[in-house]
């Protein structure tokens, strides 16, 4: 990617959060007067305030019920309305699965989730809300498109573009400060992935705020002399195959990065594209098959083999295999 | 249909019939021609599994022929076993899993407000699926909200599939509960066509929030073998109790216009 569209973020590192830019976007897009929000009783952490405050006739306090929630959220749509839903991830698609798909994805309405506090961006708050397998259940719903954007820019862009997407849509978002890799020239397109670094020794795909920490793990791995491809996979579903093949054939091993379990997430639609079209060695980067814990998101990361610590490691390891295989 | 498909739920469609014939035939402002026609009134089905009757009301105001009836399950039919948005012109919202349609209705109640729009939505549901939380949300939500365009229709019959609903969970005193949830309750005789019409226009006079009218019914209602037998809920006549029931039926009809 040329690097007008990347941030000098070493030289003037500053950082974010995708519920910002999630909230920012949502702002811009509520020009469209058909956008409508519903809270459930997450209204400030889902960052839907400002909302609230200035389109008072378009937000729905919904209460802690996320159920109806999302009956109500496709009864708007059948009407032509745009909603957008907020609520934690674990707790919408969490509790909400059972409308989501048949009133929702069924009937292929334009309703946006936005699934908050993922992957380890729950921290202190532990285990039970921190989400890592929405991916994999939003990512199994026929209709169902699937964005986690890596920065505050590029949730901004994500929603965006999501106001524009016929049928339904997922956006992740965190809570966690990560490094602001995107601006507003970068382009975003929904399933259009980005290259953020070139290289010919492997591919690091990743998502979310993973994607920062792989543009560090390919610095480590850099002084080492070895040259790491970095995609930003920002679009789960529908993925980008031509970038993935294309990354196989050329580098010959791809390691995948994610907050989320290895099952059903990004490891997984890579390795589905992967050994259909031109097998190669995978290594994933993702929690085990295992709930997280109370901790800062920093500790978990590190705790949980989930940052670019263990993407140096894999990658390695995927090195060793492209050797021997 | 129910019996040329050999599977469906025959209890519950039946002991609907007059609802649906008050609904389609006298209350809905509807056009069979122009099924997108925007000043149309909404009937949205909760209780998916009852689509027979819903189907068959669809066919007889002229939504599609009467003959693709017989299609009903078939693979390739656009009578799905559980009727889906897009799947049938008339056929307005996604149902089968229970206790989704009213959260629907209740959104398309919203948005027609907020359009100022003057369209009614009328939620068709059963009384089993009441067990379901999702409907406690949405009851719990509606109740405090001026939705006068919203009416349900709740299909008191007091079978589900196990048993008798008050033998399983039971849901008395349903009346009070909906009342305590700020809903205008009406009871009705659901089998009495005029009944049910008139409590649906007199939702009309309610300014403040929505209607809930609790339809008491029979389940496989005019027909002897099947009458408030929990058994037929999920199950389709044979080819000879078909014929055996309609005859029934048929002779009801007849000894009506005497």
């Amino acid at each position: 990617m040329n690097s007008k569209f990347l941030n000098d973020y070493l030289r003037q590192p500053t950082f974010g959060t995708t519920r910002d830019g999630f909230g920012r976007g949502l702002m811009e897009a509520a020009e469209n007067p058909q956008v409508v929000v519903l809270s459930a009783d997450l209204t400030d952490s889902m960052r839907l305030q400002a909302f609230k405050e200035k389109f008072p006739d378009r937000f729905i306090a919904m209460g802690v019920a996320e159920e109806n929630m999302m009956g109500v959220a496709a009864g708007l749509a059948l009407r032509g309305k745009i909603p957008v839903t907020g609520s934690f991830a674990v707790f919408s698609p969490g509790n909400s699965l059972g409308p989501l798909r048949a009133s929702v994805c069924y009937s292929n309405l334009q309703v946006i989730i936005a699934g908050g506090h993922t992957g380890f961006s729950a921290s202190q708050d532990g285990a039970t809300h921190q989400a890592l397998e929405d991916l994999a259940i939003m990512r199994t719903l026929p209709n169902m498109t699937v964005i986690s954007p890596a920065d505050e820019e590029e949730s901004r862009k994500a929603i965006l573009a999501l106001i524009k997407n016929p049928g339904p849509g997922y956006i992740r978002v965190g809570k966690h400060q990560s490094l602001n890799l995107t601006n507003p020239r970068t382009p975003f397109k929904i399933g259009q992935a980005l290259t953020f670094r070139e290289g010919r020794d492997l591919t690091i795909v990743a998502i979310g705020s993973m994607v920062a920490q792989a543009i560090d793990a390919a610095d480590v791995l850099g002084t080492r002399g070895i040259a790491a491809r970095v995609i930003n996979m920002h679009t789960i579903k529908p993925i980008d195959q031509a970038a993935i093949i294309k990354a196989a054939q050329e580098t010959g091993g791809i390691v995948t990065a994610e907050e989320h379990q290895k099952y059903g997430g990004l490891g997984a639609a890579v390795a589905e594209v992967v050994t259909q079209n031109f097998p190669v060695p995978l290594e994933f980067v993702a929690a085990q098959d295992t709930f997280g814990e109370s901790g800062t998101s920093r500790e978990l990361m590190a705790k949980y083999e989930v940052d670019a610590n263990a993407i140096v490691r894999k990658s390695l390891a995927l090195l060793d295999r492209k050797v021997r295989e | 249909m129910l019996d040329e498909a050999e599977s469906g739920h025959t209890g519950g469609a039946l002991g609907m019939a007059e609802m649906f014939a008050a609904l389609y035939f006298s209350v809905l402002r509807h056009n069979p021609q122009d099924p997108g026609w925007d000043g149309r009134d909404f009937l949205f089905l909760s209780n998916g599994h009852t689509c027979p009757i819903l189907y068959a009301a669809l066919a007889e105001a002229g939504y599609f022929p009467k003959k693709e009836l017989r299609t009903f399950r078939r693979l390739g039919t656009r009578l799905q076993g559980h009727p889906h948005l897009g799947s049938m012109p008339g056929v307005e919202n996604t149902s089968g899993p229970l206790a989704q349609g009213l959260s629907q209705a209740v959104g398309t109640a919203i948005a027609l407000k907020m359009d100022k729009k003057v369209n009614e939505v009328f939620c068709v549901m059963s009384d089993g699926e009441l067990q379901e939380g999702q409907n406690w949300e949405a009851l719990l939500f509606a109740g405090t909200k001026p939705l006068d365009n919203l009416t349900i229709l709740i299909d008191r019959n007091f079978i589900q599939i196990d048993d008798h609903t008050e033998a399983v969970v039971p849901l008395e005193p349903l009346a009070e509960k909906l009342s305590a949830f700020n809903w205008n309750v009406l009871t009705v005789n659901g089998h009495d066509i005029t009944a049910v019409v008139t409590a649906c226009h007199a939702t009309k006079a309610i300014a403040d929030r929505p209607t809930a009218i609790i339809c008491h019914t029979i389940p496989g209602y005019g027909v002897d073998f099947m009458e408030n037998k929990p058994e037929w809920h999920g199950k389709p006549p044979s080819r000879t109790e078909a014929r055996q029931a309609i005859k029934q039926l048929e002779a009801r009809l007849l000894e009506d216009h005497e």
